[in-house]
């Protein structure tokens, strides 16, 4: 099976919105523009994600918005078949990760892994992110999934 | 100071349910659940249900004390507490801070109870109507993360890689749950028996986990009842005594998504040593263990959490055989538990772990004076609870 154009899942899924009180709303903004960032605490260099108004490390508040470069690894993984929502009837299967970033102190996002639901991989394997807008809606908002490197 | 423990302390003096069924299928409203409940587990006590001075729950059950008292017209109310969070993983900390509450006074008779009606609030299962999201679920269900199903499997997934468990592992947890509910009529698949070949052939929820690997959703209520153990013999039943209990979950086990730094785990390495403390026993003292399954997998892990084995011996040790009763080396879920009896929230494992210990269960593990009880691997937070027979304190 190749990659599903336009959008990897069907559109019809909850679409992301930062809280009302805006803590996400950098990394939501960041992503609208093709950029990944990531919380960094401007007192002690740690790394965050997701978001949070402290720095768990030392207890500065609102850590810095860092860009880093979508690269990661293959943490974790799952093939999904049962459709837990009904825009995904009949779809699957479908791959999400668990992706961790080495140079962003190993922090970890999900995402889907882009290409056959079928395609076999290994723990620990690289893969690079890809940004996915989705500018119709009433609320436009971008997703960021993962495509292997090799 | 006396030593503040809950052990010898606090008894389980009655435990009742309803009737259990289906998602969808219960004719009554889910607080008329409730109410039969507890009505149910105050005639097994032998206790007035206006007696009742304080109620216990976690999940945000919507079944609420006041209501609950008004509803009964109990005397007064004193204690109504709930566990935040965590889902099932209250299941033992709402027994746990009701036995606090008595402990410390604030209360003398507190049932705890959970009432789940699936089919008139909606399904754990699905995730429908939901325009937008923020927080943690912003970060999981557009890419198709939705249910608990999806939520749980990579951190199975994960486990497995690390240890090198197989999916036989899973699969002996789902076959000792069914073949425990073939003796349980209260059981929602008593009369449908599974073996492994249909094990083998059932379809994929998600990766490791085969339907069967999965918790059923359900209608219900359970319910138990909690006095002073000073007070427990006047009553109609031999008194099941709290040994331990603990609560909660290691360092940013709530950090999102998925960013736990113990992320390949059910949650109990910090708890597990907490609830031996206070019980003064060990794993080898345990003679029965009802252990949440969301999904098998947590129970692999939580297991090894607790102490019964290595995760590199978990293959081994986890064998259908060894799991079932009377004659396994540690019977498990020995009512079927959310597989098998009902889901509810893990609830129907603490009164299956006081059956034990009365040595009524209908499959009764020939050890029983000490049950454990594992509330929600993965979760957090979690928490577990030791129960035994007058003869453990």
């Amino acid at each position: 099976m190749s990659q599903r154009a336009p959008f990897y899942l069907p559109s019809g899924l909850p679409t992301p919105l930062p809280e009302p009180d805006g803590l996400s709303a950098p990394y939501w903004g960041g992503l609208r523009e093709n950029r990944l960032l990531v919380q960094r605490c401007a007192e002690c260099r740690t790394w965050q994600f997701g978001a949070e108004w402290i720095c768990h490390h030392c207890h500065a508040l609102d850590p810095d918005w860092v860009e880093v470069e979508p690269r990661g690894r293959i943490f974790s993984w799952e093939r999904v078949w049962h459709p837990s929502h009904t825009a995904l009837t009949g779809y699957g299967p479908y791959l999400a990760v668990l992706v961790e970033l080495p140079q962003a102190g190993a922090v970890r996002m999900i995402g889907n892994l882009l290409g056959d639901p079928m395609q076999e991989f290994a723990f620990g394997e690289e893969v690079v992110g890809q940004f996915e807008h989705h500018a119709d809606g009433t609320i436009p908002f971008t997703l960021l999934h993962w495509k292997r490197i090799s | 100071m006396t030593a503040r423990t809950l052990r010898g302390r606090i008894a389980i003096v009655g435990i009742g349910e309803t009737e259990y069924f289906r998602h969808g299928g219960s004719p009554d409203a889910e607080f008329k659940l409730a109410l039969k409940a507890i009505l149910a587990a105050c005639a097994d006590a032998g206790i007035d249900p206006r007696e009742i001075d304080g109620f216990s729950s976690y999940s945000d059950d919507r079944n609420e004390a006041s209501r609950l008292a008004a509803a009964l017209g109990t005397h007064r109310l004193r204690s109504a507490t709930m566990q935040w969070g965590g889902g099932g993983g209250g299941c033992c900390a709402a027994v746990a801070n009701a036995a606090a509450a008595i402990a410390a006074g604030l209360a003398d008779c507190v049932v705890v109870f959970r009432a789940l009606a699936q089919g008139q609030y909606g399904r754990f299962g699905q995730a429908d109507g939901i325009a937008t999201i923020s927080g943690e679920k912003a970060y999981l269900m557009p890419y198709g993360v939705l249910a608990p199903p999806q939520r749980f499997a990579m951190r199975m997934r994960r486990y497995m890689h690390d240890h090198g468990i197989t999916q036989d592992a899973l699969r002996a947890i789902a076959l000792a749950s069914y073949h425990h509910a073939q003796a349980n009529p209260r059981a929602v698949m008593f009369g449908k028996p599974l073996d492994a070949a249909k094990y083998d052939a059932s379809r994929w929820i998600v990766e490791p986990f085969h339907l069967y690997d999965c918790c059923m959703e359900n209608d219900g209520a359970a319910a138990l009842v909690l006095v002073a153990a000073d007070r427990a013999h006047e009553l109609r039943h031999a008194p099941v005594y709290l040994l331990g209990a603990a609560t909660g979950s290691g360092h940013r086990a709530g950090a999102i998504p998925h960013n736990a730094p113990d992320y390949a785990s059910a949650g109990f390495a910090t708890v597990a040593p907490e609830l031996y403390r206070m019980a003064k026993v060990g794993p080898s003292d345990v003679g029965v263990v009802q252990a949440y399954e969301n999904f098998t997998g947590g129970v692999v892990m939580a297991l090894a959490e607790h102490g019964f084995f290595a995760p590199e011996q978990a293959n081994e040790f986890l064998t259908r055989d060894n799991l079932i009763a009377p004659s396994g080396r540690l019977p498990l879920n020995t009512s079927g538990g959310n597989l098998a009896e009902c889901y509810m929230h893990g609830f129907e494992l603490v009164l299956e772990a006081v059956r034990q210990v009365r040595g009524v269960s209908v499959n009764q593990a020939p050890r029983n004076d000490v049950a454990l009880v594992i509330g929600g691997p993965m979760v957090t937070p979690a928490s577990s609870l030791l129960l035994g027979s007058e003869a453990t304190l």
